[in-house]
């Protein structure tokens, strides 16, 4: 048995990071989407993920779908899933406050939640890694190929929504009803579609979070809500509202965790991304890239 | 009024599926045994095989005649995993219900909340979970009066794997455990008994029930270069440690994982990465392999056969746990009938019952009644399991 020196090890600690803090980073973006648009948290980000990986499981390794074309299946499935979220728990509650807003995204969590536990039952399913599990050794610190797909799909999600946000006019439009919701009403924008978009573009990159992930960690029913935890706390960190921040949250995250477990100590990994946390809110209320300006104006 | 008749007709219609089920059974009265498992929650692959293990079990005794000419009765309830679920379905068991005795809860933590239940209202509670602090109550040093419990416990694991390292004359280690009671109990024994195997613990990791990757974990051991690495976790994250432990390069450190390894499943998930993981287990998990003149033999082989053709689904070592418990008690029933104190005084003398994990000897002092014989190490080899000598 070889050692392994020092140098490989902060590597592979940083390579660790950045890939787990890429999920974190994928639902943060989409706490984000929907509460630029919405002013709420919605608490069933993580059963998005949870959904993407498990549908990807069934249409891929139960009905043999090949993954080119079960990954676009999935993350339409999860759209739509999106979309009757809105349809069925948003858009029909009369008069509605942010917090019964939010409370109905508690119960959506809880009932797909459910709803899953009876379609996959609770045992965690394995997803094959899209380009196999030889791991590639780089400075003597171990990659698995998946890894590389994980990060590579944060990148597209990225670049996919900055041109999104700043180039297309329905981008615009959203990012107009974060701005004012009734100023962009008066103006022609039809809000209630924007948040109807919102949703179905985060289940989108819950889906797709979702699938990345399952070849690493398996996925099971009840999974979701620790990432949603995750993701949200990359939110706060990143600045609420914030699509860099929400990113740079992430991935800080889930290097601290990872560089925190291996330096310091494992059982407190958790500890140590709340406490950079907490410390960064106070000196920065409004997290690293937020704006407290903003902040001031929304409702939550 | 159609819907009127519609009605009228839908309630006759019950009434004759009642009497008709009613003549079908025809047994004289009937035996009532509580059972509380973690069906759902964050337990469930625990309370889910043992609450389908009791409900075949119940029915293979009901369609062998029953006991003593007297139906089952298998009262089954859900805690979902929570301690105050679980305090108020024993308490309903008893009270409302008024079985002649309880087996479960699934959970350590849980089965120690109802202790008190228990002893309260007099009636024999078998445990499936796997604490020795279930059987055994720190102020008197003795066991509660009224509770056992069938699954080995963690220090029993501990000692198997332990034993095994010696004998290849390994004695620096390195634990990763999972944040949870499992884990943290697991742990703790395994520290405990270090120094009485001489054994040098170089590090000690940790990791979260829900978390995605150990790889960090398992380099930061990389570098302290143990021998071996002993996982004590249950659910998927023991896979993922697996996976890592292979990824990384660290096949050269043997990898011991606990009994909670102990489904087929595991080694399908790890997809190949559980080749050569060393685990110890009970005869359950491992009936086909067993030699045919061990005595646990038959007993595994049919619960095997039955519970896969029931349920279509690999067997799971815990559903073994109920298995035991219930017919520990069914056989207390046969001996003394509805009678709770004798039931219990009936358990408490039991020797030599042939269960799923091993020959139970109960006494006075043992409510368990097992040894770490009830334990066989056993390697992954082909995507199955080795017996190792």
């Amino acid at each position: 048995m070889e050692k392994i020196t020092l140098a490989s090890q902060l590597l592979q600690y940083l390579i660790t990071g950045l890939t787990v803090g890429s999920v974190y980073a994928m639902v943060a973006v989409g706490f984000n989407i929907i509460y630029n648009v919405t002013e709420i948290i919605n608490f069933a980000q993580g059963e998005f993920v949870m959904l993407g990986g498990l549908t990807m499981v069934s249409l891929h390794v139960a009905m043999g779908l090949p993954i080119i074309l079960a990954f676009p299946v999935t993350i339409v499935l999860v759209t739509v899933i999106g979309i009757l979220i809105d349809r069925f728990a948003i858009c029909p509650i009369r008069r509605p406050s942010v917090l019964t807003l939010i409370i109905a995204t508690i119960a959506v969590s809880i009932i797909i939640k459910g709803t899953a536990s009876f379609i996959w039952g609770k045992n965690p399913f394995d997803l094959p890694a899209f380009s196999g599990r030889n791991p590639i050794n780089i400075l003597g610190a171990v990659v698995q190929p998946q890894y590389f797909w994980v990060i590579g799909f944060l990148v597209i999600t990225a670049i996919a929504l900055s041109i999104f946000f700043d180039r297309t006019i329905i981008g615009k439009a959203m990012r107009a009803c974060a701005d004012n919701a009734n100023a962009a009403s008066l103006v022609g924008i039809n809000v209630k579609k924007m948040i109807l978009l919102s949703f179905a573009l985060s289940a989108a990159i819950g889906a797709v979070a979702g699938i990345a992930i399952t070849p690493i960690s398996l996925m099971e029913y009840d999974r979701g809500a620790m990432l949603a935890v995750k993701g949200f706390g990359a939110v706060i960190l990143g600045g609420l509202g914030s699509f860099p921040g929400a990113i740079l949250g992430g991935l800080i995250i889930g290097s601290i965790e990872s560089f925190g477990a291996g330096l310091v100590h494992s059982g407190y990994k958790d500890a140590f991304a709340l406490i950079v946390l907490l410390v960064i809110l106070f000196f920065k209320p409004s997290g690293l890239l937020g704006n407290i300006e903003i902040s001031r104006i929304k409702r939550f | 009024m159609t819907f009127r008749r519609i009605s009228i007709i839908t309630t006759i219609c019950f009434f004759a599926i009642g009497l008709l089920v009613s003549q079908v059974n025809a047994f004289e009265g009937s035996y009532k045994v509580g059972a509380v498992f973690s069906v759902t929650g964050r337990a469930s692959f625990l309370g889910d095989p043992e609450k389908k293990t009791v409900e075949m079990l119940a029915e293979k005794i009901n369609a062998a005649g029953g006991i003593n000419g007297k139906k089952l009765e298998l009262i089954i309830y859900d805690d979902e995993g929570d301690a105050t679920k679980c305090n108020l379905a024993v308490k309903k068991l008893i009270t409302r219900d008024k079985v002649c005795a309880v087996i479960g809860p699934s959970l350590s933590g849980l089965s120690l909340a109802v202790i008190p239940v228990a002893e309260k209202h007099k009636i024999p509670l078998v445990s499936c979970a796997a604490s020795y602090k279930i059987v055994y109550n720190e102020k008197t040093g003795k066991p509660y009066k009224y509770v056992f419990k069938t699954p080995q416990s963690d220090s029993m694991a501990v000692e198997a794997i332990y034993k095994h390292l010696k004998n290849k004359g390994i004695n620096k280690i390195a634990i990763i455990s999972v944040t949870s009671g499992f884990g943290a109990s697991g742990r703790s024994e395994l520290i405990r008994l270090a120094p009485k195997y001489n054994m040098n613990i170089v590090a000690d990791e940790k990791y979260g029930p829900k978390d995605t990757d150990m790889t960090a974990q398992l380099t930061k051991i990389k570098g302290k270069t143990p021998a071996a690495i002993i996982s004590w976790s249950i659910g998927p994250t023991q896979v993922t440690v697996t996976r890592n432990w292979r990824d990384l390069g660290m096949t050269g450190i043997s990898l011991y994982q606990s009994h909670g390894f102990g489904s087929r499943k595991n080694i399908k998930l790890a997809a190949g990465a559980a080749e050569g993981v060393f685990c110890p287990l009970g005869a359950c998990n491992i009936a086909e392999l067993l030699p045919a003149d061990h005595p646990q033999k038959s007993v595994t082989t049919d619960y095997l056969k039955n519970y896969t053709a029931k349920y279509n689904e690999p067997l799971s070592s815990f559903g073994g746990h109920g298995w035991d418990a219930l017919m520990l008690v069914s056989k207390a029933l046969e001996s003394v009938g509805c009678d709770k104190a004798a039931i219990r005084d009936y358990i408490e003398n039991k020797k030599g019952f042939v269960g799923q994990h091993g020959l139970f000897n109960f006494s006075p002092d043992d409510h368990n009644g097992l040894t770490q014989e009830a334990f066989q190490m056993v390697i992954v080899k082909g995507d199955d399991w080795a017996l190792v000598d």
